[in-house]
C-alpha cells in the first residue's frame, strides 16, 4: 500500500469566529446528485441560532466603529482568501451540485468579484446615501446611513456560494453583523467559505453561518428580538409570509429577494447596502 | 379607584412637594395676562361633513357618523361621516380611477403645479386652518399658527418641486409611480401629518386614500375642500374619516399598493403583520421615548428651554417628544430647580388664546391614559413635580408634570405617555448616558446638550435614533428626513430619502 488514506473534513457551524459543532449533536448527511455520500453537516438548532445572534450582537458595535477604509480592506482580504481557495471551493461546488468544473469555477470567480465589488463600496456608499439638508431655519442638518444592527440572512438554495456572498457582503460592509442560514440542499461550499471568513481579519461574530433546516430555524430567526432585519432570499412563499408576519414582533425590516440570475449585474450594487441601513438625521444650531 | 380621584391625590401630593421647597420664584399668579383670544369668526364650519371621495363630499354608505368635539370645551363642532367597508372600497376605486384616468397621464411638471397650487391655497387659508386645528385638537394657537401651518404648506411646496426631478433622486434607476396609497395619520398634528403623507405621494405620481384620526378629522376635510377648489382631478385625493376599523379596511383592501402609517407601535405591528406576504409596500412611523441628554458643560438655560419645548410642546402629544431627561449628576440639582421654576411659568388654558403655552389634552381616552401612567409613577416611588396652575373646569386638561428620582425600570421611563410628563434620570459618565438612552425598544429621536463640539459628534453618532437634535430639540423641515430606528418604525418622511416610499424603481 503506497497511497495514504484521504483526510475527510468535518464541517462545523461558524459562530463567533469559531468552528463549533451544533449543541444539539444532530447531523444531516449530504450527498451528491448521484447519491454519493459527501459529508455529514451539523443540523443547527434554535440554541445555536440564539448563540449566533448573541455573538453577532456583541460584535456589531465594534465592527460598525471600524473605519470604512478598514472595513473595505477586510472585505478585499476576504476576496484574496477566497481566491487562494478557489480550486478547492470549485471542487466542492462541482461535487455537491453536479455542475460542470467550468460552471463551478465561474461561480467561485463571481463570488470573488462580488467581494471585491463591495469592498470598494465601504467608503463610498455613505457619501452617496447621505445628504446635507437645506433647512429653512438657522440650523445645520445632515443625514447619514448607519447600520441597522443584527441582520438575519436566509441564503438562497442555489447558487449556494454566490448567493450567500451576494447577501452577506452588502450587509456587513455597512457595519451590520450577520447570522446566515445556509442553503439547506448545498451547504458544503458555504461552510468551506467560513474558512475564508476566519482567515481574513473579519472580527469574530460579524458573520455567523448556520447550516440546518430552514423550516426549523427560520421561525426563530424571524421572532428573535435581537435581530433587527432579515434578508429573505431562500424561502418559499409560505415561509416568507411567516417571516413577514413574525418580523412584526420587533418591527424588523424585511427585504425579500427573488433572483433568477445571481451572475447578472442587478444582483449587486448600492441598493443591497441601502436595504440594511438606517438614515440618521442630525441637527445643530448655527450661531456665534 | 377611578383615575380622576387618583389624579386629584397626585395633584395634592405635587402641591405639597412644591410647598415644602420654598423659597422659590413666584410667577404666573403674580402677573395677570389679559386674555388674547383668536377670533373664531373667520372659520366657516359646516355642521355636517361627508366623506371626500372622487372629488365630491358624499354621504357614507355606512350610514354612520360621529360627533367631533373641541377637547378644550367638550362642545360638539360637527357631525362627521364615518367610512365603512363599502365606503373604503369606493374611495380606493376612486383613487384607482383617478390614477388611471388623470394622474398617471399628467406630465410630471403639471403634476407638480397642482401640488404647488395646494401649497399656495393652504397659505391663503392659514389663519382659518390654524384656528380649526386648535379648535378640533386642543393645541395652542401659537403652535398651530407658527408650526403646524407653516410646516404643512412647506411640505407641499417642497415636494411639488420634486415631481419632475425624480430621476435625479434615484440615479441609475427608472422611476415610476406605485398607484393607490392608503395613508393613516394620528391626531397630534392632523393637518401636518396629512401634508407629510399626501404631498410626497402626489408629487411621485400616486393617488391617495387618507384616513384622518377619529378625534381630529376637520382640518383633513378642510384640505379636501382645498383639493376640490384647486381643481385637483377627481379621485387623486380621497379623505375618509373613521376609527380603527376604517383603518383596518384600508390596510386590508387588496387594491391598495402601499400603506403609510403614523401612530402607535402597537397598531404599527398589527399593520406589519397584516400586510406580510401581500406585496404591499409599507412605511411605519411609530412611537418614541426620546432621551434628552444634558451634559454638565451644556449651556443650561438653553438646555432647560429645550427640555421644556421637548416635552410640553403640543401637550407632549409628540412621537419624538423628549420624554426622558438624562442629566449629568453634577448639574442635576441646578437643572431640576430651573425646571421647577420654568413649568410654573407655562400658561395652560384656552388653546385659542395667543398667550397659551399648554393647551387641552386631545381626548378623554388620552387623558385617562396619562393619569394612569402618572399615578403609576407615584406608586413606583418617583417624586412628582407639577405646575400648580388652575385647570379649566370643562374639557380635558393635564398640568405640566415631571418626575425626578426615576429608575430605568419604571413604567414612566419605558412607556410612551404621549402627554406633558417628563421622567428625569441622572448619569455620571457619557457611556452611562448612551447606555441608558439606547436601552429602550424605541429609537425615534434624541437630544444632546453640550458646549463641546467633539462630544456632540461622539454622542449623536452613538444614539440609536433616526433624528438627533444637538443643542436644540423638536426641529422639523420638509427637506430633512424624519423616521425611526428599531420599534419606532421604518422608512423616512421628508428629504430625498422620504421619496423612496412613493416610487417604484427598476
Amino acid at each position: 500500500m503506497n497511497s495514504s488514506l484521504q483526510i475527510r473534513k468535518t464541517y462545523k457551524l461558524y459562530v463567533g469566529g469559531e468552528f463549533v459543532r451544533t449543541e444539539s449533536g444532530r447531523y444531516d448527511p449530504v450527498e451528491s446528485p448521484k447519491k454519493e455520500f459527501l459529508a455529514n453537516v451539523s443540523r443547527g438548532s434554535r440554541k445555536d441560532l440564539r448563540e449566533a445572534v448573541r455573538k453577532a450582537r456583541a460584535a456589531q458595535p465594534g465592527w460598525a466603529g471600524k473605519s470604512a477604509y478598514l472595513k473595505g480592506q477586510i472585505l478585499y482580504r476576504m476576496a484574496e482568501m477566497l481566491e487562494s481557495r478557489a480550486d478547492s471551493l470549485a471542487k466542492i461546488l462541482g461535487e455537491a451540485t453536479g455542475q460542470s468544473p467550468a460552471a463551478a469555477k465561474a461561480e467561485v470567480r463571481a463570488s470573488t468579484d462580488r467581494l471585491v465589488h463591495y469592498a470598494g463600496w465601504s467608503d463610498k456608499f455613505g457619501a452617496i446615501l447621505g445628504t446635507v439638508n437645506p433647512v429653512a431655519s438657522s440650523y445645520f442638518g445632515f443625514s447619514v446611513p448607519e447600520p441597522t444592527g443584527v441582520v438575519g440572512i436566509v441564503a438562497p438554495e442555489s447558487p449556494d456560494l454566490l448567493g450567500l456572498v451576494s447577501h452577506l457582503a452588502p450587509v456587513i460592509v455597512s457595519g451590520n453583523a450577520a447570522v446566515a442560514l445556509l442553503s439547506e440542499k448545498f451547504p458544503l461550499a458555504s461552510l468551506e467559505f467560513a474558512e475564508v471568513l476566519a482567515t481574513s481579519d473579519l472580527p469574530g461574530g460579524v458573520a455567523n453561518l448556520i447550516s440546518g433546516r430552514k423550516e426549523e430555524l427560520v421561525p426563530h430567526l424571524a421572532r428573535h428580538m435581537d435581530v433587527h432585519a432579515i434578508a429573505d432570499a431562500g424561502c418559499d412563499a409560505a415561509l416568507s409570509r411567516m417571516i413577514g408576519e413574525d418580523a412584526a414582533v420587533n418591527v424588523k425590516r424585511v427585504k425579500r429577494y427573488a433572483f433568477a440570475d445571481y451572475f447578472a449585474g442587478d444582483a449587486q450594487g448600492l441598493d443591497f447596502i441601502e436595504a440594511f441601513t438606517e438614515i440618521k438625521t442630525t441637527w445643530h444650531p448655527i450661531g456665534v | 379607584m377611578s383615575t380622576e380621584v387618583k389624579d386629584r391625590e397626585t395633584r395634592e401630593l405635587a402641591k405639597r412637594h412644591i410647598e415644602a421647597e420654598r423659597p422659590r420664584l413666584e410667577f404666573g399668579s403674580a402677573w395677570e395676562y389679559a386674555p388674547a383670544p383668536e377670533s373664531k369668526d373667520h372659520v366657516r364650519l359646516e355642521k355636517k361633513q361627508g366623506l371626500f371621495i372622487a372629488g365630491e363630499f358624499v354621504a357614507p354608505k355606512s350610514k354612520k357618523s360621529f360627533e367631533t368635539i373641541n377637547p378644550a370645551t367638550e362642545e360638539v363642532l360637527a357631525e362627521v361621516a364615518e367610512a365603512g367597508l363599502e365606503d373604503v372600497d369606493a374611495a380606493v376605486r376612486a383613487a384607482e380611477e383617478g390614477y388611471r384616468k388623470y394622474w398617471s397621464k399628467l406630465k410630471p411638471a403639471e403634476r407638480g403645479k397642482y401640488v404647488y397650487r395646494i401649497a399656495r391655497m393652504i397659505q391663503e387659508k392659514s389663519r382659518e386652518l390654524a384656528i380649526l386645528e386648535s379648535l378640533n385638537g386642543g393645541k395652542p394657537i401659537k403652535e398651530s399658527r407658527d408650526v403646524d401651518l407653516p410646516l404643512a404648506l412647506a411640505h407641499f411646496f417642497y415636494h411639488a418641486g420634486w415631481a419632475d426631478k425624480l430621476e435625479y433622486a434615484f440615479p441609475r434607476h427608472r422611476v415610476s409611480s406605485i398607484g393607490v396609497c392608503g395613508q393613516i395619520i394620528p391626531w397630534n398634528f392632523p393637518l401636518l401629518m396629512a401634508a407629510w403623507k399626501i404631498a410626497p405621494a402626489l408629487a411621485c405620481g400616486n393617488t391617495v386614500v387618507l384616513k384622518p384620526a377619529e378625534t381630529t378629522p376637520l382640518t383633513a376635510l378642510a384640505l379636501a375642500k382645498i383639493c376640490q377648489e384647486a381643481d385637483l382631478p377627481p379621485g387623486v385625493v380621497n379623505i375618509i374619516p373613521g376609527a380603527g376599523e376604517t383603518g383596518a379596511h384600508l390596510v386590508n383592501h387588496p387594491r391598495v399598493k402601499k400603506i403609510a402609517f403614523t401612530g402607535s407601535t402597537e397598531v404599527g405591528k398589527l399593520i406589519q403583520r397584516a400586510t406580510a406576504g401581500t406585496g404591499k409596500r409599507l412605511t411605519l412611523e411609530l412611537g418614541g421615548k426620546a432621551a434628552n441628554i444634558v451634559f454638565e458643560d451644556a449651556p443650561l438655560d438653553q438646555a432647560v428651554e429645550g427640555i421644556i419645548n421637548g416635552i410640553y410642546f403640543n401637550q407632549g402629544h409628540v412621537c419624538c417628544a423628549g420624554s426622558r431627561l438624562l442629566v449629568q449628576e453634577s448639574v442635576a440639582e441646578t437643572v431640576l430647580a430651573k425646571l421647577k421654576d420654568r413649568i410654573a411659568t407655562l400658561r395652560l388654558g384656552d388653546p385659542l388664546d395667543k398667550n397659551t403655552d399648554v393647551g387641552a389634552i386631545n381626548s378623554r381616552i388620552q387623558l385617562e391614559k396619562i393619569r394612569e401612567l402618572v399615578a403609576c409613577g407615584v406608586e413606583e416611588g418617583a417624586e412628582i413635580h407639577q405646575s400648580s396652575c388652575a385647570l379649566p373646569e370643562r374639557g380635558f386638561w393635564f398640568p405640566p408634570t415631571f418626575f425626578s428620582g426615576v429608575a430605568q425600570s419604571h413604567r414612566i421611563a419605558r412607556e410612551e405617555i404621549f402627554g406633558p410628563v417628563l421622567a428625569v434620570m441622572t448619569f455620571r459618565t457619557p457611556e452611562e448616558a448612551v447606555e441608558k438612552a439606547n436601552n429602550i425598544p424605541y429609537g425615534l429621536s434624541a437630544g444632546v446638550w453640550t458646549d463641546k463640539g467633539s462630544k456632540i459628534f461622539k454622542i449623536t453618532a452613538q444614539m440609536k435614533a433616526g433624528v438627533v437634535w444637538a443643542n436644540t430639540f423638536n426641529k422639523f423641515d420638509p427637506s430633512s428626513p424624519f423616521g425611526g430606528y428599531k420599534e419606532s418604525g421604518f422608512g423616512r418622511e421628508g428629504g430625498v430619502h422620504g421619496l423612496r416610499a412613493y416610487v417604484e424603481l427598476s
